[in-house]
């Protein structure tokens, strides 16, 4: 019985107002979310490490850039390659931005504030993480270009070879917890204690150090950020899947690059940092409905900081490298960490 | 087991071998044809890459240029000798400075009259710094082409150090269009030398910071070492020149070898060179070469000697016939000129050899059977202008 249901209960909502209220929540964090970091982040943290000084025109430091981006993009011709399979191009972008949606329901702010507590909140993840890859692929095929075939079947094989590591990672964590439910990984860490040392709780990032870095590469390679961005690869094949895509449908696949970041750095969050819990408060104070969500953007900003700052600093890996990398070191270090993860729990 | 029995699992056998080759026949794949350019932005203007393609593998991949051919040879044949660099100025546009020299000398030789050593001195401090100029965009741009943004955005900072000295003496950020049959158009500005100095040093900085960022790089290196690999042979065979020679253990260099006449003789420098032959010694090589030129021009910087910049020179120039073929080692490799001169006012005709062209040449043969993302690793790595191609 999830805390939000019991919360609408009190109030006396039906279930179609609620519904409609989680609704008008999500569709307002989200854009808010990838506004967020892509300013600050792909505008102006780039720009600093660049020795360049990004946006400044529109708005205070240049802070509306990305809604006068949104405006160009809204304004510019909707072209179809002419040998597009029209349906399918058109699809595309809903279903990768969809697929980042669908991994904002899950994800836990506060003891109440979460939209939907899945008891298998991680899997549900997991797997509606894996579907921007179809949309990548559908992409790929319907834009009838070569750049975008070749970088729509990097995708699909980068998908094979990271998605696997990722739960992995994952797996660890769900043995920690004992639950896939996301709320019930964070009570773990807020009422684990290091050796008798329960002030802090017990962030997954100590016992889970390996498993948080898997986590952290496979992430980068699933949101196709730059050590692994060959689906895009720029000065190869030219942005790759969204080569042919103009104004609002380009639109849609960057903020879905922009907000998928933000949700896997949210769920890095709820299993390695303690996600929205505050040392000092019960679990279930109602505080932590207001406070959590703050606490929780900061981890997040945080996380996300580090997967921008790989970003600009490192080259790109070849497609060969990164299988032989996924599959030579990740999976078996993820592997290993499972078993050593199984022994402790069984024999600690 | 009876015969039946064999019968029937030798029937299973071929029917099995049979569905194996009807599979196999459907999934045939046919060779991708993959244009890489005019328009795209590893080929840094315009040029074409046709490339066959199995899969993301090469099977062949044909160099075509010509899209930005500007007919320079056959333009210069219209001009006055000293009209000319104009046009030079704009074959290898980072280093436009160096274009000239050779023209310059050329003509110098055929008149058969010499620069006064001050001019020779500066030639030659602006020439290593158009070099400069030149290479450490290579250095950040190379990180471009395997991925990195971040590097390129150091280099053009940096390098616009550089290019502020050029501008200083010549009054042209690219262009400087400076030198003279005979000399210089000016001498070096008040402060100039002081100044230089600082900038050389923060060149040896940045190259510094390019082998931290770039070079050091566990990425950078699986993406570029034994990427592109051109034994020394090959490298002659197919006329390469430059770094792109010594990065293949060729100890070749013009500055060395056949100085025209600069200043090079006069301080002391080393060629550096690599064994490897791959899309990584090539960087390293530039990379070395980079902070040679800083060391040179800080050496010729401290020994300029005085007197005139501009040797005597008939006001119309006219070039007696005869023929001469300078050539020169530009930030890209070999530059030359082979001048013929009937006595007039313009020159006969006009020769360019221009080092990008011949460097691209080796590109068949060294691409076949590499990966997509090598393909533009190893264009990277033989850095190539656009104009220097297609003059």
């Amino acid at each position: 019985m999830s805390g939000a249901a019991e919360l609408a209960g009190l109030l006396g909502l039906a279930y179609w107002a609620e519904t409609s209220i989680k609704l008008g929540v999500a569709l307002i964090v989200i854009p808010t979310a990838a506004l967020l970091l892509g300013y600050l982040f792909l505008l102006k943290m780039m720009a600093f490490m660049q020795s360049r000084l990004g946006p400044q025109d529109v708005g205070p430091y240049g802070t509306l850039q990305l809604i006068a981006d949104a405006v160009k993009f809204l304004q510019k011709e909707d072209i179809h390659p002419a040998t597009a399979d029209r349906r399918v191009f058109r699809a595309a972008p809903v279903v990768v931005l969809a697929s980042s949606f669908l991994l904002f329901v899950v994800l836990p702010t506060g003891p109440d504030a979460v939209v939907e507590n899945l008891d298998t909140g991680i899997f549900y993840a997991m797997a509606v993480s894996s579907l921007s890859v179809l949309g990548v692929l559908m992409a790929g095929w319907a834009s009838a270009n070569k750049y975008a075939l070749l970088g729509g079947l990097r995708a699909a094989g980068q998908l094979i070879a990271y998605e696997l590591p990722l739960i992995l990672a994952v797996m660890g964590v769900v043995i920690q917890a004992d639950s896939l439910n996301l709320q019930e990984i964070v009570r773990a860490q807020a009422e684990g204690e290091i050796f008798g040392f329960g002030l802090i709780g017990n962030p997954f990032i100590l016992t889970q150090f390996i498993g948080f870095l898997i986590f952290m590469i496979s992430a980068q390679a699933e949101l196709t950020q730059t050590p692994f961005d060959m689906p895009v690869a720029e000065t190869e094949l030219v942005g790759g899947f969204h080569v042919e895509y103009t104004g609002f449908r380009f639109l849609l696949f960057f903020m879905a690059e922009v907000a998928t970041a933000f949700a896997f750095s949210a769920l890095a969050t709820v299993m390695f940092l303690g996600g929205w819990w505050i040392p000092g408060f019960d679990f279930d104070a109602p505080a932590l409905n207001v406070l959590g969500p703050v606490v929780m953007l900061i981890k997040i900003l945080v996380v996300a900081f580090i997967i921008f700052w790989i970003r600009f600093t490192y080259p790109r890996l070849r497609e060969d490298q990164l299988q032989k990398f996924a599959w030579k070191v990740l999976i078996p270090l993820s592997l290993a960490n499972i078993v050593v993860t199984g022994i402790f729990k069984v024999v600690v | 087991m009876t015969a039946a029995t064999d019968l029937r699992s030798q029937q299973a056998y071929v029917a099995a071998q049979a569905a194996d080759a009807r599979v196999n026949v459907e999934l045939d794949t046919g060779d991708m044809t993959l244009n890489i350019g005019p328009q795209h932005p590893a080929t840094h203007g315009t040029l074409r890459i046709a490339c066959q393609l199995d899969g993301e593998q090469v099977i062949s991949a044909e160099p075509l240029m010509g899209y930005m051919h500007r007919g320079y040879e056959k333009l210069c044949e219209v001009r006055t000798f000293p009209q000319c660099t104009t046009l030079i100025n704009r074959i290898d546009w980072l280093g436009s400075f160096a274009n000239e020299v050779p023209f310059i000398l050329a003509a110098e030789q055929l008149m058969g009259i010499e620069a006064p050593p001050r001019a020779q001195w500066i030639r030659t401090i602006l020439f290593e710094l158009s070099r400069i100029a030149n290479v450490s965009l290579f250095l950040g741009d190379m990180g471009v082409q395997v991925g990195a943004l971040t590097p390129v955005f150091f280099a053009f900072r940096d390098r616009e150090r550089v290019l502020n000295q050029i501008e200083a003496v010549t009054g042209g950020r690219f262009h400087p269009n400076f030198d003279r049959i005979g000399g210089l158009k000016d001498d070096l500005p008040r402060g100039w030398i002081d100044e230089t100095h600082a900038v050389m040093a923060k060149m040896r900085g940045f190259c510094d910071e390019m082998e931290d960022l770039l070079m050091g790089n566990e990425i950078f290196q699986t993406r570029c070492r034994s990427v592109g690999v051109i034994p020394g042979e090959v490298a002659l065979d197919f006329g390469l020149s430059g770094a792109n020679l010594r990065a293949s253990g060729v100890d070749w260099d013009l500055r060395r070898d056949a100085n025209p006449g600069l200043a090079w003789d006069e301080v002391d420098w080393r060629v550096w060179t690599h064994p490897d032959g791959d899309s990584f010694a090539r960087y390293w090589v530039r990379l070395q070469e980079t902070r040679e030129a800083t060391k040179i021009v800080d050496q010729l910087l401290d020994s300029i000697p005085a007197g005139p910049i501009m040797a005597k020179v008939p006001r119309i120039i006219k070039v007696p016939a005869g023929e001469a073929y300078v050539s020169t080692e530009n930030p890209l490799g070999e530059m030359g000129y082979y001048v013929v001169s009937k006595g007039g006012l313009e020159p006969f005709r006009v020769k360019i050899r221009t080092p990008s062209f011949s460097n691209i040449s080796v590109v068949p043969w060294v691409m076949r059977g590499t990966y997509v993302p090598d393909i533009i690793t190893i264009l990277g790595s033989l850095y190539f202008i656009l104009g220097d191609i297609d003059r």
